[in-house]
């Protein structure tokens, strides 16, 4: 129970701090907000990484491996491409 | 490593998210915070990869390279204008993992999580019914936005009926799950039903709902990340997946300001013209003038203040690199050049701005909906590239239009408002706009590139 409480507190307190942060971008940016707080939601990796490591029985192992898959298809491609966005924002001030 | 250890990695991982996020209020630091986050994200991965419990690395290490290898060359080769169904195709990958790891947790509990039992049954239906309607649902948004997904049947009660049915199913199958847990096949029966309302729900939106649908999609992959998190007892996870969800959701209500619209309204009903609707015909009959991009030249001619109004049609087109040469043009000439950007021109939201940005278009000259609304007036021309229904003056003047209410653009104040279109077809409210009729107004009829070169062509020759 103690862990579940301790959880629903990170949890709250983690939605707290985002909505101040995120408030705050200003809509020309939001594009990049978007893939860039998307590609933060491929954090699943950990646990898709831990899924398919454990060692038995085999179809969990597999699964996680698809998981992997997914998970940093999200994570690679999404910081890629808000680097990319983000570059071209950057450029004019130079 | 010890458990205390990696925590405190995964504690330092949640920092930099943050930190990269708040690197995203302004365009100088952004590439920096983006940085950061990705930082993180490889702290996170190498600090688990680390991890004691893990025994067999050769299957990991497997799916970093494949999954590493298809996003990296998804990422690098999408165009610009493509941008808005790459996001979706990503988040949907990152729900469907989301969904994948509650099930391994529930085959294997032991080897992965020591949470309370009741914490991981909970924990994983959420993930699973998320994850899995994200996955669907994104890959429907994917569809559509490319094209390849036409059918868009009319939200009928039929249609509210069965998506009602679905989720009813999907919450007592989530039920007995967490009853008995033993019966798995219960799991994936509800990863199944959470996977047809995941489409169920996405394939009735229009093309003019979709920001909002993505920043939809885009809460609630954060949202299956933070069930996950409850499941493991990952603290990273729960972190990220609710910044994830938070911004999603803030997304999500402004893109629902900006057309008027309630976040209910967009999933269960559609926008279609009420029966007082004035007619094409009516509307337009004999009044729309129609211009040569020579005598469009001669009005740029003596303007010095120019709003340019980019939207879908411009996206489509790939006009915006001609779009920055005839602005430059007009500079050069003395004028000054603004562009307004309605929060919900394109497919997702700041799609314009990323747009333009890729053309170089000094961010500078970029201005939101209310900052550049008082400025119409003073406009000699405004320049509407492939925009509609944000310029449709009827939302401001006819309450029975299904658009009333919604903020515009209002360009129609302008002295002389031009209008790059096709043809004088509706936009996605399928509507008639009074705008291409109105006596200031000029259609400029054809595609968003040619045009604009053509219009470049004949003011160089002036």
């Amino acid at each position: 129970m103690d862990m579940f409480i301790t959880s629903v507190t990170v949890f709250l307190l983690a939605i707290f701090v985002g909505f101040e942060v995120i408030t705050k971008v200003p809509p020309t940016l939001h594009t990049p907000l978007m893939s860039g707080s998307n590609a933060i939601s491929g954090i699943t990796v950990v646990g898709a990484i831990v899924a398919a490591g454990s060692k038995e029985p085999l179809v969990a192992a597999v699964l996680g491996v698809v998981a992997v898959i997914f998970a940093t298809i999200n994570v690679v491609g999404g910081f890629l491409v808000t680097n990319r966005m983000l570059l071209m924002f950057k450029r004019k001030k130079n | 490593m010890g458990t205390q250890l990696i925590n405190i990695v995964y504690l330092i991982a949640s920092i930099c998210f943050i930190l990269g996020l708040k690197g995203l209020t302004s365009p100088r630091t952004a590439p920096q915070g983006n940085l950061l986050g990705a930082s993180g994200m490889l702290l996170a991965v190498l600090a688990t990869l680390l991890d004691q419990h893990i025994l067999t690395y050769q299957l990991i290490i497997v799916g970093l390279v494949v999954g590493g290898a298809i996003g990296a060359y998804l990422a690098l080769t999408v165009q610009m204008t493509a941008m808005p169904q790459m996001v979706a195709a990503f988040n949907g990958f990152g729900g469907g993992a989301s969904a994948l790891v509650a099930a391994t947790a529930l085959i294997a509990p032991g080897d992965l999580t020591s949470v309370p039992p009741i914490q991981l049954y909970v924990a994983s239906t959420a993930s699973g019914l998320i994850g899995a309607a994200t996955f669907t649902g994104s890959m429907v948004a994917w569809a559509k936005l490319q094209g390849t997904l036409l059918w868009q049947p009319k939200s009928d009660v039929l249609q509210k009926i069965i998506n009602g049915g679905l989720f009813s199913l999907c919450l007592l199958l989530a039920a007995f799950v967490v009853v008995n847990p033993t019966g798995l096949w219960a799991y994936w029966l509800l990863v199944a039903a959470a996977a047809v309302l995941g489409v169920m729900l996405t394939v009735p939106i229009g093309g003019a709902d979709m920001p909002v649908v993505i920043a939809l999609l885009n809460s609630y992959s954060g949202l299956a990340a933070a069930a996950t998190g409850f499941v493991l007892g990952n603290n990273v996870l729960i972190i990220s997946g609710s910044l994830v969800g938070a911004s999603g959701i803030i997304l999500t209500n402004i893109m629902c300001k900006a057309m008027n619209r309630s976040l209910v309204h967009v999933l269960f009903g559609t926008l279609g013209p009420t029966a007082e609707t004035a007619t094409a015909d009516e509307v337009y009959g004999g009044k729309v003038k129609s211009a040569s991009p020579e005598e469009a030249a001669m009005i740029f001619d003596t303007a010095r203040l120019v709003i340019i109004v980019p939207g879908y049609g411009m996206a489509v087109a790939q006009a915006q690199h001609a779009v920055r040469d005839l602005a430059n043009l007009l500079e050069q000439r003395g004028a000054e050049v603004r562009y307004a950007i309605h929060p919900v021109a394109g497919r997702m939201p700041g799609h314009m701005n990323v747009l333009l940005a890729e053309a170089d278009v000094p961010y500078e000259q970029l201005y939101a909906l209310e900052q550049i609304n008082d400025s119409f007036p003073e406009a000699d021309v405004a320049l509407v590239i492939g925009a509609n229904d944000v310029v449709n003056p009827t939302a401001r003047e006819d309450s029975s239009s299904p658009i009333y209410g919604m903020p515009i653009l209002d360009v129609d104040k302008a002295r002389t408002v031009m209008i790059i279109k096709r043809s004088l077809s509706p936009g996605f409210a399928g509507i008639p706009n009074p705008l291409f009729a109105a006596p200031n107004a000029l259609m400029l009829f054809g595609d968003g590139k040619d045009m604009v070169r053509e219009l470049i062509a004949a003011l160089k020759e002036q």
